[in-house]
């Protein structure tokens, strides 16, 4: 079995999200960028698959900034190969646009199984993993937390609201949008990173593809508004604290 | 004319709350002039169709693998049924089986997408929508031209205007639908496994976020909720990281709760997030981060350090008169 896991930088929600000149995008110039958590996620995911069965581990990503880095430490994390899509034009691209160069690329390395988060922060356009599973007409399933290989094909959890799940068999080849991985994602130390840095398992390869038409665009971004929101009481923990009890003693809400 | 075509979920045996939501959004879409479709895939959808009475036809799809929610099955009806429609909009979920279809339809029937949709109004040949993105804390502004699917967020529209008693036109999709070979199936569903614990029967939860840092400190929290009678809770991140178990879990895909407190510590406020605790009844949020969208829907809220201020609130309780 051959395992692609698709992994995107998105911004760190830590940091102040400022916006571009025009105000229809985040001006990633300053912003920090750190791996999508969902991403995280089905990387670990794909790992785990691997260690349980003779599974090889691609990680595909679109050129960018940090990407090399980012594509290194997948390595470090135990996928085989890395691959960077370097494409022309524009150096983001949303999870519709990205799609069918993605498709592209699976099909060219030959995988059977797909790994990706199952969403990220700013996919206005629509999530990528179902638009693969489109676009290669292969079954998929996405709020998966937890993937398993049985006998040729895989078993996922799929995850509901108010904690229902189910288990449904998938056939292979298929797209999985992960949610969690069936355990934590691994720790990874400085010395794994760096001989991951040598081991010249990170490949570029040109990558095109037609893009899905796309009708809708952004008119521009803005904080919501914040008028309706908490009574702040500061931040001396002190006072704070003594505002927080005398809140909870006067609705009857501390026990005793 | 415009017409809006509705994905309808299911939620154990009856319909699910945020279908109805979807319902209203689709009348208020379509306009007096326009007409609203559902698809309905159910073992037996017949019962159902009464509650259904804000659409002027349902497309049904039933049988034994219609029984429990099966993503391949929903996706070709779904086209199918967009391909008998021509609907100019397709409503979906924020949901499980939304983040399903919502894409898939898209690229399938080559119509536009916009997701995470918080409000949507009429302008010419296309919607103005209103949607959520970078963890709530920006609203993006985006048009589209029809056809399009839109992917809403639960709670967004008014469950009681969509939930309408009537007598819809029911059109069979297995006249038209010719289903391929299955390439999935359900083994079992699965009911929320408790481990003896139920959040959404708490009185008081003391939720943490991805903010308390690691598991060491969920101890700290965990003696202020003992203190003030609480059940402890977590956000994604911290059952992710396998922090606190699943059942603990608030949000999309975990609980929805609704006590009469919740004290977030460290926890951002995600939509997924407030999905799950936004009716509670007085919220108390302490986050660093001023601009966390958690502010938004807290009563009380806080952005001092949560390791200053626990040891305060545990001070405080165990000074109290009568402790």
């Amino acid at each position: 079995m051959h395992i692609a896991v698709i992994l995107r930088l998105v911004p760190d929600l830590s940091d102040e999200l400022d916006l571009s000149e025009d105000g229809k995008s985040i001006d990633r110039e300053w912003v920090g960028i750190t791996l999508n958590e969902f991403d995280e996620q089905s990387l670990e995911e794909a790992v785990l698959l691997k260690e349980a069965s003779d599974a090889k581990v691609t990680a595909l990503a679109l050129a960018g900034e940090g990407v090399e880095r980012m594509l290194q430490g997948a390595l470090a994390r135990g996928a085989d190969a890395a691959v960077m899509l370097e494409g022309e034009g524009e150096d983001h691209l949303d999870s519709r646009a990205a799609a069918p160069i993605f498709a592209e690329a699976i099909r060219t390395c030959g995988a059977d199984l797909v790994l990706t988060g199952v969403q990220t922060i700013e996919d206005l356009f629509g999530q990528l993993a179902p638009y693969l599973g489109s676009l290669l007409d292969w079954p998929h399933v996405s709020a998966v937390s937890g993937v398993a290989l049985d006998q040729g094909h895989i078993v996922v959890r799929q995850e509901y609201s108010g904690g229902r799940q189910a288990r449904i068999e998938v056939a292979l080849p298929a797209v999985i949008g992960v949610q969690t991985a069936s355990r934590p994602p691994r720790y990874v130390s400085a010395s794994k990173l760096k001989e991951a840095m040598l081991s010249g398992r990170l490949t570029a390869q040109a990558a095109a593809a037609t893009p899905l038409p796309n009708r809708a665009e952004v008119l521009g971004l803005a904080p919501p508004d914040r008028s309706a929101g908490a009574t702040m009481i500061g931040d001396d923990p002190d006072e704070a604290a003594a505002a927080i009890l005398e809140a909870l003693s006067a609705r009857g809400l501390l026990a005793g | 004319m415009t017409k809006v075509l509705v994905h309808i979920e299911l939620e154990g045996e009856g319909l699910a709350g945020v279908s109805f939501q979807l319902l209203a959004a689709a009348r208020r879409i379509a306009g007096p002039e326009g007409s609203v479709e559902a698809l309905l895939i159910a073992a037996d959808p017949t019962p159902l169709l009464p509650s259904l009475g804000a659409a002027e036809r349902v497309f049904t799809l039933s049988g034994e693998r219609a029984g429990d929610y099966l993503p391949e099955l929903h996706l070709q009806a779904m086209a199918e049924a967009t391909r008998r429609t021509r609907p100019d909009v397709v409503l979906t979920a924020y949901s499980s089986a939304g983040l399903d279809l919502a894409a898939a339809t898209a690229a399938a029937c080559d119509l536009s997408l916009i997701a995470y949709c918080q409000s949507a109004e009429r302008v010419e040949a296309g919607l103005r929508v209103s949607s959520q993105l970078y963890g709530g804390r920006l609203l993006a502004q985006s048009e589209v031209a029809f056809p399009a699917v839109l992917s809403v967020m639960p709670g967004a529209y008014d469950e009681a205007a969509g939930r309408l008693a009537g007598s819809p036109e029911q059109s069979d999709l297995a006249d038209s639908l010719q289903l391929p070979e299955p390439r999935m199936r359900v083994i079992e569903v699965i009911a929320p496994d408790g481990g003896g614990i139920d959040i959404t029967k708490a009185e008081s939860l003391v939720c943490v976020g991805r903010g308390i840092g690691d598991a060491d400190s969920i101890a700290e929290a965990e003696e202020l909720a003992g203190l003030l009678g609480a059940e402890i809770a977590g956000s994604r991140p911290v059952i992710d990281a396998g922090w606190l178990p699943k059942a603990r879990q608030v949000g999309k895909s975990g609980m929805k709760v609704k006590p009469k407190l919740y004290l977030c510590l460290g926890v951002s406020g995600a939509p997924e997030h407030l999905e799950g605790m936004s009716d509670a009844e007085f919220i108390v949020a302490v986050n660093k981060d001023s601009a966390a969208p958690i502010f938004e829907v807290a009563h009380l809220g806080t952005t001092c350090d949560l390791f200053d201020l626990l040891p305060a609130l545990a001070e405080g309780l165990k000074s109290r008169p009568g402790q």
